[in-house]
C-alpha cells in the first residue's frame, strides 16, 4: 500500500484521490463480529464518508444527517459506509447511541491505513479528514471532496454525484 | 478535488411556502427547523424578536427539517403544523409547538389543535393517515439540496447564513443583506 502522504500539511486535502481513479480495495471490521469488503459492493454506487472520530459534535451532526437521508441514497441503490480510526466496539456504542442505520468501519489496525491510501489521513492528529468519495458501479471514484475538518460537508454534493452517475448510466444504456 | 457548490437555497420561496410578512420586503429569511430541536426553540424567540424590530422590512419563511432519528416527535409535529396549515392556522400551531417542545406526543398535538379551534376530527384523521408526510419530506429534501446540515439553518435572501444566530448577529446579517438590495 502506498504510504506517500504530505506530512508538512495539517490539511491533507491536496493528496486525496480524485475522480477517475480506481478506488483502492479494502476489508475492514464493521463491528466486533462483521467485516466489510469494498469489492462486494461492485455493481452499485458506494459512498465512503471518512470522518475524524465518533462522538465529536460535528460528526454527530454529519452522521445524523446521513442517517436521515439514507432512503434517498437507497433510491440510487447506493451503499453508505462511514469510516474512522475508532475501534469496532467504539463504533458499536456510537451507532447504538445515534441509532445509525448504516455500517461504521473501523480503520483501526493498522491505524488509518485505508485513510492513508485514499490520501485523507491527518498525520499530526492521527485521524482522517472529513472526506467524501462517491464510487461508481465499477468501483471507480466519480467524485471526491475534502471538507474543512470542523465543517459538516452535508449531503448535497453526494446527491449531485449520485444523480450524475445515474444520468450517465442511462445515457450509456446500461 | 472537486469543489462544492456554494450553499444557496435550491428551491426558491413560492406559494407553497408558509410566509409571514410582506412579499415586498427587502429581505427574505428562510429557516429550516425541527420542532423538537432545542436550538430551534431558542432560534424561535430570536426570530420573533427580529420580526418585531424589522416589521414590514422582513419576510419570514419556515420549512421543515425534522431529524426524526434523534427527535422521535419531530416528524409528527411537522405534519401537525401542516395539518393546521391546511385549515389556515399554520403559524398558530408553529408557535405552540415551539413553546411546548417537551410535550409533542399525539395527545398534546390534539390539545393544541383544539386550542387553536381546528376541526379536530379532520386534524386527527389527517395525522393518522400521514397526509402531509410527502410535503414535509419535500421540505427536508429541498434543505438537503441547499446545504442544510443541521438545525436550525437560515438563508438570508437565498444565501446560507453560517454565522451565529443570536438576535444581534442575525439582525446584523439581515440588515447587511437589506442594504445590498
Amino acid at each position: 500500500m502506498s504510504r506517500e502522504i504530505n506530512e508538512s500539511q495539517s490539511n491533507s486535502s491536496g493528496s486525496a484521490l480524485a475522480a477517475g481513479m480506481p478506488a483502492p480495495e479494502f476489508t475492514l471490521p464493521a463491528g466486533p463480529d462483521r467485516k466489510v469488503t469494498l469489492e462486494n459492493y461492485r455493481g452499485r454506487p458506494v459512498i465512503l464518508a471518512f470522518y475524524p472520530a465518533d462522538w465529536s459534535p460535528v460528526c454527530g451532526d454529519q452522521m445524523a444527517l446521513y442517517n436521515e437521508i439514507l432512503p434517498e441514497f437507497k433510491r440510487y441503490n447506493a451503499e453508505l459506509l462511514g469510516i474512522s480510526v475508532d475501534g469496532p466496539w467504539c463504533h458499536r456504542a456510537y451507532r447504538e447511541s445515534r441509532n445509525l442505520q448504516f455500517p461504521l468501519l473501523a480503520d483501526f489496525e493498522p491505524k488509518g491505513e485505508v485513510a492513508r491510501v485514499y490520501g485523507v489521513y491527518r498525520d499530526g492528529e492521527g485521524v482522517s479528514e472529513r472526506a467524501l468519495f462517491v464510487l461508481d458501479n465499477e468501483g471507480r471514484i466519480s467524485w471526491s471532496y475534502v471538507s474543512p475538518i470542523d465543517v459538516n460537508p452535508g449531503a448535497d454534493g453526494i446527491l449531485a454525484a449520485l444523480e450524475n452517475l445515474s444520468r450517465k448510466e442511462t445515457q450509456d444504456g446500461k | 478535488m472537486v469543489s462544492k457548490m456554494s450553499a444557496r437555497l435550491s428551491v426558491p420561496v413560492s406559494e407553497r411556502d408558509h410566509v409571514q410578512g410582506s412579499p415586498d420586503a427587502a429581505v427574505t429569511l428562510v429557516e429550516y427547523g425541527d420542532f423538537e430541536c432545542p436550538h430551534c426553540g431558542a432560534a424561535h424567540l430570536v426570530v420573533k424578536q427580529i420580526q418585531k424590530t424589522l416589521g414590514d422590512q422582513l419576510r419570514f419563511v419556515f420549512r421543515h427539517f425534522p431529524l426524526a432519528q434523534i427527535h422521535p416527535h419531530a416528524e409528527r409535529a411537522a405534519e401537525a403544523a401542516e395539518a393546521a396549515g391546511a385549515q389556515g392556522r399554520f403559524w398558530q400551531m408553529h408557535d405552540l409547538l415551539f413553546e411546548h417542545q417537551q410535550s409533542l406526543s399525539d395527545r398534546h398535538l390534539l390539545l393544541y389543535a383544539e386550542a387553536i379551534d381546528l376541526d379536530t376530527d379532520r386534524f386527527a384523521r389527517e395525522l393518522a393517515e400521514h397526509v402531509y408526510q410527502p410535503r414535509v419530506r419535500e421540505d427536508f429534501m429541498s434543505g438537503v439540496r441547499s446545504g442544510v446540515n443541521g438545525t436550525p439553518t437560515f438563508f438570508i435572501n437565498g444565501a446560507r447564513h453560517d454565522g451565529l444566530y443570536d438576535v444581534s448577529s442575525l439582525l446584523d446579517a439581515i440588515q447587511r443583506a437589506g442594504s445590498d438590495v
